[in-house]
This record gives C-alpha cells, sequence and structure tokens, in this order.
C-alpha cells in the first residue's frame, strides 16, 4: 500500500510553486504531494513547463522563484543550493546532459558520492571501494566500460548521454529522482535497460518523477500516478489509465477540457 | 670593441669582467661571437613597445630595462639549488641530467654524457674545451643575432657555460636530456641576480631524444632569467621538447627558443608557464625540408598582475609539412596575456597543413587577454585554419556539476583542471606529466567564482 495512503508526511510538498525565466512566466501555480515508494509521471505537451518545474526543483539558477513552498524532506528546499539538495539526495536526469571535455567520470561521480558522504557525516569511500562499487553499476546499466573512460559525455550519442545519466543515478543513489525525458531518443533494448535501472532504484524510501512524452516506457514502469502538466499548471492527474488515455486522444482533448472549465 | 651606453653599463662591466675572466681561455671564434654579440646588443638595447613594433606591441620590457642585475656568480650553495630545482625523476637507461645553478654546472648534480656511446651532453664550456663537437658550426646558427630584438645578443655576449647535447646520427635508442636551470637567492647587499641559459640540442639524424628545460628560483625575488635555446632536429630524427618556466612571482623571463626541422622530422614540444612577474616565450619553428610535423602545445596560469607573451611562428618554408599549435590560457586576478601565433606558408610550401588555436579561460572581470593568431599563406594548395577564443567558466556547465553534489569551488575547480588537462595530458613520461598536474592543480586560484556567477 502506498504511503500515500497511510497518512504520511511527503518525501515533496509542492504547494503553489509559480517561476518565471527573466520576463517570462513559466510555473503558473503548481500542487504536488510526492511520497516516499512512489512513482509519478509527468507529462505534457512541448512547452508547458516540465523541464522548468524538474530544473526549479534542482536549483537551476536560471529560473526565478516567484512564489510558493517546496518541503523536500520536511526542509524548505527552495533557498537550498543546488548542491545541497543534490547531498539531500536530490537528484535530475537532465533532458540535454552537458559534455565536461576533460572531465573523467571516475572523479566527477566520486566527488558526488564523497560529497554526499560528508554530508551525512561519513567518510569519503576509499579509492577502492569506490571503484568496484561504480564497475558493478556499469554492469548493472549496461553501459559501455569504453565510454567512461572517456571524459564525461564528451562526443556520446544522445542515447549514450541518457545512459550515462542512469549510470549517474544507479551511483548516486538518490532518494528523489527527476527523470527529465530520460527515455526519449533511446532504442528498444536503451528503454528497457533505462527503465531496470528505475525500477531498480525503486524502494519503499526513495520516490521518482517520471518526465516522459511517451507511454512506452510506462509499460516498463508503472506510476503511481500520472499528472498532466499544461501552460505551466498541473490540470489532471488520474492513474496509469490517464497516460493511456492521452495516448489515444492527445492534448487537444485536455486543451479542450482546460478551455471548458471542467 | 664597441663601448656600452651609459645605461647599459653594468652589463658591460660583468662583460668585460667574463671576457677577461672564466671567459678568456675561449678559443678565438667564440670570442668573436661574444664581442660581436655584445655590439649588436650595445646598438640595439632592448626593445620597446614603440608603434610599429608588432613583435612587442603589447609587452613593456621597461621595468627589465630599468633594473642593474648583475651576472649571478655561481658560487651559491648546493642545498639551495636542491630545493629550488623541480622534484620528479624520469628514469631509464639513457636519462642525463644537467643542472645549471646560476648559470653554472653543477657537476655534483648533473651526470653528464661522454660521448662514448654516441650521446654527448655537457656543459658548453666543457665541450668547447675538449673540441668532442664542432660547436662553432652550430652555435648562433639558428638563434642568429640579426633581426633580433636584443636579448639572443645580450644572451650571446655571456656565452661561456650552458648546455650542449648531441645525439649522433642513427643513434635511435631513446635519450632523455632533463636541464634544470636555477636562480638562487640573492644575498644580501648585493644587486639582484640575471643570468643567461643557454641550450644547444643537436638530434642527429633518426635519433630519439626527449629534452626537458626547467627555470626555477626563489619565490620572492627579482631576478631575471634571459634564456636562449636552439634545437636541430636531424633527417628522420624525433624530439619531444618540454619547457617549463617556472620562475618565482617577482622574476622575469625572456626566453627564445629557435628550432629547425630537416626531412621527416619530428617535432613535439609542450611550454608551461606558472609564476614569473612578466614572461615572454618567443618560440619559432622553421620547418626546413618537406615531411617534417610539429606540434606546439602551452599552458599558462597567471593570477595578481602577472604579464605573460607568447610569441609562436611556425615557418612552413618546405612543401609536405604539417604544424599543430594549440596554447591555452587561464587568466585571473589583474593578469594579462599576449599570444601573437604565426604561421608562415611559403610560395612553394605546397601540400602545407597547419593548425593554431589559442583557448583562454578568464576567471576575473579583471584579466585580458590580447590572442593575435596570423596566417601568411603564399602557396596555393595548403590547408590551414587558425582560432582564438577567450571565455569563461559556463553557467549550465557548472550546474551540472553542482546537481551531483559539487559546491561552487570544487565544480570551478574541476572545470578550470579539465581545461589545462588537454595540455598536460600531451606529457609522455608519466613523473612528469603528474608533476606539472599536480602543480598546475595547486595554483588553480582558490575561490575562483567564474566570471559573471554569483553565489
Ligand atoms: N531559461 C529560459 N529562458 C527563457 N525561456 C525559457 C527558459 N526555460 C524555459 N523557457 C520557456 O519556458 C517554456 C517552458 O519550457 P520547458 O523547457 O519547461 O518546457 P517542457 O515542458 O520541458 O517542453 P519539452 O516537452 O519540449 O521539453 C517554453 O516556452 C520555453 O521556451
Ligand atoms: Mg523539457
Amino acid at each position: 500500500m502506498p504511503a500515500s495512503e497511510k497518512n504520511a508526511t511527503p518525501m515533496l510538498s509542492i504547494k503553489g510553486l509559480t517561476a518565471s525565466a527573466g520576463d517570462l512566466e513559466i510555473l503558473k501555480g503548481i500542487d504536488l504531494d510526492v511520497f516516499a515508494g512512489e512513482v509519478h509521471a509527468i507529462m505534457g505537451p512541448n512547452g508547458s513547463g516540465k523541464s522548468t518545474l524538474a530544473n526549479v526543483l534542482a536549483g537551476r539558477p536560471d529560473y526565478t522563484v516567484t512564489g510558493g513552498e517546496v518541503l523536500f524532506q520536511g526542509v524548505s528546499l527552495l533557498e537550498l543550493e543546488p548542491e545541497i539538495r543534490a547531498r539531500m539526495g536530490l537528484f535530475l536526469a537532465f533532458q540535454y546532459p552537458l559534455e565536461l571535455p576533460g572531465v573523467r567520470a571516475w572523479q566527477f561521480l566520486k566527488a558526488g558520492v564523497d560529497a554526499r558522504r560528508i554530508h551525512n557525516g561519513e567518510e569519503e569511500m576509499s579509492a577502492r571501494e569506490f571503484d568496484q562499487m561504480l564497475k558493478a553499476k556499469i554492469v548493472e546499466v549496461q553501459i559501455d566500460p569504453d565510454l567512461i573512460k572517456r571524459a564525461v559525455n564528451e562526443g556520446f550519442s544522445g542515447g549514450e548521454k541518457k545512459r550515462n545519466e542512469v549510470l549517474q543515478m544507479a551511483v548516486l543513489q538518490p532518494k528523489l529522482a527527476l527523470l527529465d525525458e530520460t527515455d526519449s531518443g533511446l532504442d528498444i533494448d536503451a528503454l528497457r535497460i533505462v527503465s531496470e535501472g528505475v525500477n531498480n532504484l525503486r524502494s519503499p524510501e526513495n520516490a521518482i518523477i517520471l518526465v516522459t512524452h511517451y507511454q512506452r516506457i510506462l509499460d516498463y514502469i508503472t506510476p503511481n500516478h500520472v499528472h498532466v502538466l499544461f501552460d505551466g499548471r498541473i490540470v489532471r492527474s488520474g492513474g496509469p489509465e490517464l497516460a493511456q488515455e492521452l495516448e489515444e486522444k492527445g492534448y487537444d482533448w485536455i486543451k479542450d477540457t482546460v478551455d471548458a472549465g471542467v | 670593441m664597441t663601448l656600452a651606453p651609459a645605461k647599459y653599463a653594468h652589463y658591460f662591466a660583468d662583460f668585460q669582467a667574463l671576457s677577461q675572466g672564466p671567459g678568456a681561455g675561449a678559443p678565438p671564434w667564440l670570442k668573436t661571437i661574444r664581442d660581436n654579440a655584445w655590439s649588436r646588443f650595445s646598438e640595439t638595447g632592448f626593445p620597446t613597445a614603440r608603434r610599429g613594433n608588432e613583435r612587442w606591441k603589447y609587452s613593456n620590457v621597461g621595468p627589465i630595462a630599468k633594473i642593474d642585475f648583475g651576472l649571478a656568480s655561481g658560487a651559491a650553495p648546493v642545498n639551495a639549488s636542491k630545493a629550488l630545482a623541480p622534484e620528479y625523476q624520469l628514469d631509464g637507461p639513457a636519462v642525463y641530467r644537467l643542472v645549471f645553478v646560476d648559470g653554472r654546472l653543477h657537476s655534483g648534480l648533473s651526470s653528464p654524457a661522454n660521448g662514448s656511446n654516441g650521446v654527448r651532453a655537457d656543459s658548453l664550456a666543457t665541450t668547447v674545451a675538449d673540441g668532442s663537437f664542432d660547436l662553432e658550426a652550430r652555435i648562433g646558427n639558428y638563434a642568429p643575432l640579426d633581426d633580433d630584438d636584443g636579448f639572443v645578443a645580450l644572451n650571446t655576449a655571456f656565452l661561456h657555460d650552458g648546455a650542449s647535447v648531441h645525439v649522433a646520427d642513427g643513434h635511435s635508442e631513446k635519450v632523455v636530456i632533463h636541464l634544470s636551470y636555477v636562480t638562487t637567492e640573492t644575498a644580501i647587499d648585493s644587486a639582484p641576480k640575471v643570468t643567461h641559459p643557454r641550450t644547444l640540442v643537436v638530434a642527429g639524424r633518426n635519433s630519439d631524444v626527449t629534452v626537458v628545460e626547467s627555470y626555477t628560483g626563489p619565490q620572492d625575488e627579482v631576478y631575471f632569467t634571459n634564456a636562449v635555446t636552439e634545437i636541430s632536429v636531424g633527417e628522420g630524427a624525433k624530439v619531444d621538447h618540454y619547457r617549463l618556466l617556472l620562475d618565482g612571482a617577482k622574476a622575469f623571463h625572456v626566453g627564445t627558443s629557435r628550432v629547425n626541422q630537416e626531412k621527416d622530422s619530428s617535432f613535439s614540444s609542450a611550454s608551461f608557464a606558472l609564476g614569473t612577474a612578466l614572461a615572454r616565450n618567443d618560440f619559432e619553428v622553421l620547418l626546413d625540408a618537406s615531411g617534417a610535423y610539429c606540434s606546439l602545445n602551452g599552458l599558462y596560469l597567471t593570477t595578481d598582475n602577472q604579464h605573460i607573451d607568447n610569441l609562436i611562428s611556425i615557418d612552413h618554408a618546405q612543401p609536405n609539412c604539417t604544424s599543430r599549435l594549440n596554447y591555452k590560457g587561464i587568466l585571473d586576478g589583474k593578469s594579462r596575456a599576449v599570444f601573437g601565433g604565426e604561421v608562415m606558408v611559403r610560395r612553394d610550401a605546397q601540400k602545407s597543413d597547419a593548425q593554431q588555436t589559442d583557448k583562454n579561460l578568464i576567471l576575473s572581470h579583471s584579466a585580458e587577454v590580447n590572442s593575435k593568431p596570423s596566417l601568411m599563406i603564399y602557396a596555393d594548395d595548403v590547408k590551414c585554419s587558425h582560432g582564438a577564443t577567450a571565455g569563461h567558466i559556463d553557467a549550465d556547465t557548472l550546474f551540472y556539476l553542482r546537481s551531483r553534489g559539487l559546491d561552487l569551488d570544487a565544480a570551478s575547480r574541476m572545470l578550470i583542471h579539465a581545461f589545462a588537462g588537454e595540455i598536460i595530458s600531451t606529457v609522455k613520461p608519466e613523473p612528469l606529466r603528474e608533476y606539472l598536474d599536480t602543480l598546475f592543480s595547486a595554483a588553480i586560484p582558490d575561490k575562483s567564482l567564474p566570471f559573471g556567477i554569483t553565489r
């Protein structure tokens, strides 16, 4: 039974969140509760604000929060630096992962793991232990080990970058993972592997928010809730059947019902 | 003999002291070279950034001209020099090390090669004295006095000690030559020191030579290093060259390197610069026969009021040669970097392939770069490209790192290190690569808040 029905406090609680980029108001009042153990899917047409929501939660400096409140594990999230959010266990898989020429994956990931451990009052991980853990994750995510020897994402194909995001997620073991279209641009095998990566993370202690355009990933990862984001607002929430309905009827159906004030 | 203008009187006094003292026993040809060089210097003096002097347009050597430097004597205690020479060990059967303390070969710290197995690496003074190698035909051949802006002439006027390296034709076994030029602390009440390090490397046909030149000195003292290096890369020979400009923060360094490449030879160089109040790296490669390849890399990191001037020239004089030029700079504080990359492709140099880039990472509002790559192409069937960039750490990239838990400082440090890594990774000997990596990592300014990014 999902935690939400046990009257617990949500892991993430978003209330009346509004945000803009420059003069453009993008998020126009988001309310969302995510409980430990849950998977939420967020769908919605291009430009509706899905990435903005994910990035605002992760603390991207491009956006200004103009109102509302977000609690993550009971802590007010929006005042925190992005790295503190990460150390508390929040992870964003980027829709467009960046290339880091000259940065070795090993150093990059170890720095992230250690930062989180120190934040939690633990020791840095030994190089040996990290090495073993990384190797195991590489196998788990089925990423080409040669890719990991190269600079992070440099010259990677779109799909390789997405897989690398899933590897980073597997290594960092977040409490809350925000996956922004990690399924886009993947071939069918990669899609299955990425889904397995997500399912491996799934546990009663963790939560996942999945931004996607496609029903097909939801065949592998069954969400507890599906939301439709439209023009900066969540205009519909439901179970997995909502994704099915969207697939059949398209967004015009949503648009019509929003316009009609339903 | 030409008399010195009053403002160079102290150099003239030292010049005379050398000619009549330790340099008195030199053969006539060497004395003539010195005398001519002195005449030349007394005519030209130091260059000025006057209008029309493109070679010195952005760098003012006034501070060097103003100080009465005294010729370093080489009488320093061994311990001081040990502490200052870079600490890394290059191992192998054919590794020779020459350490010059205040301009003189320090025999206790050096392991010369006596020529018995085709490798001669010793002080110029010794090589001149025993006549084991025809220096007369070589010295000043690649770095001539004509067309010089004063520094080569001044160096040549003080030609006495210095490194002479000769690897025989056909000696294909890898040879590693490590040259350390160390300036020690100035005694109380003495004038600031000047040294004129001189290096001659003649790599014979099909030889394989690695040369590391390093320049070091006390951190907090004013001194002047005026170095000249001549390298001849014989037919089919391969030379890997590393230049480590690690002089102290108040030091002045003017380095002139001249490389001559014969048929099908290969020359790879990496120049590193850290520290130094004012540094000039004037590096010229002449691709003098077909099939020659050169790759010139550089990395400089400047802070505070430091000024560095790299003037790198490649002359495609003959067809079918390839050149690669890749310099990178990291600038903080109020420092300034000048980059002049000149690639000349002469009329007959068909099928030349030349690429040059200069990339700068600017960490502070007050740092400044003047980058002026230039291509002069007189042949028609060539492949040439050039580019220069000066940028800041990208905010989105920084966010990517921070979203993985790295704080702003750690993230910018990692990105700066990665930027430098492209050049450091070209260093082939592992101990040297690791030494440089550690050195540059430690030199990355703390709290280097990238430009335009607020906490
Ligand atoms: N940094 C920014 N500066 C200016 N406008 C922005 C910025 N980020 C997003 N926007 C605009 O805000 C709107 C929402 O963008 P967002 O990326 O959140 O959409 P999305 O729902 O993720 O779309 P997609 O499905 O195409 O990924 C778009 O109109 C976009 O152009
Ligand atoms: Mg998006």
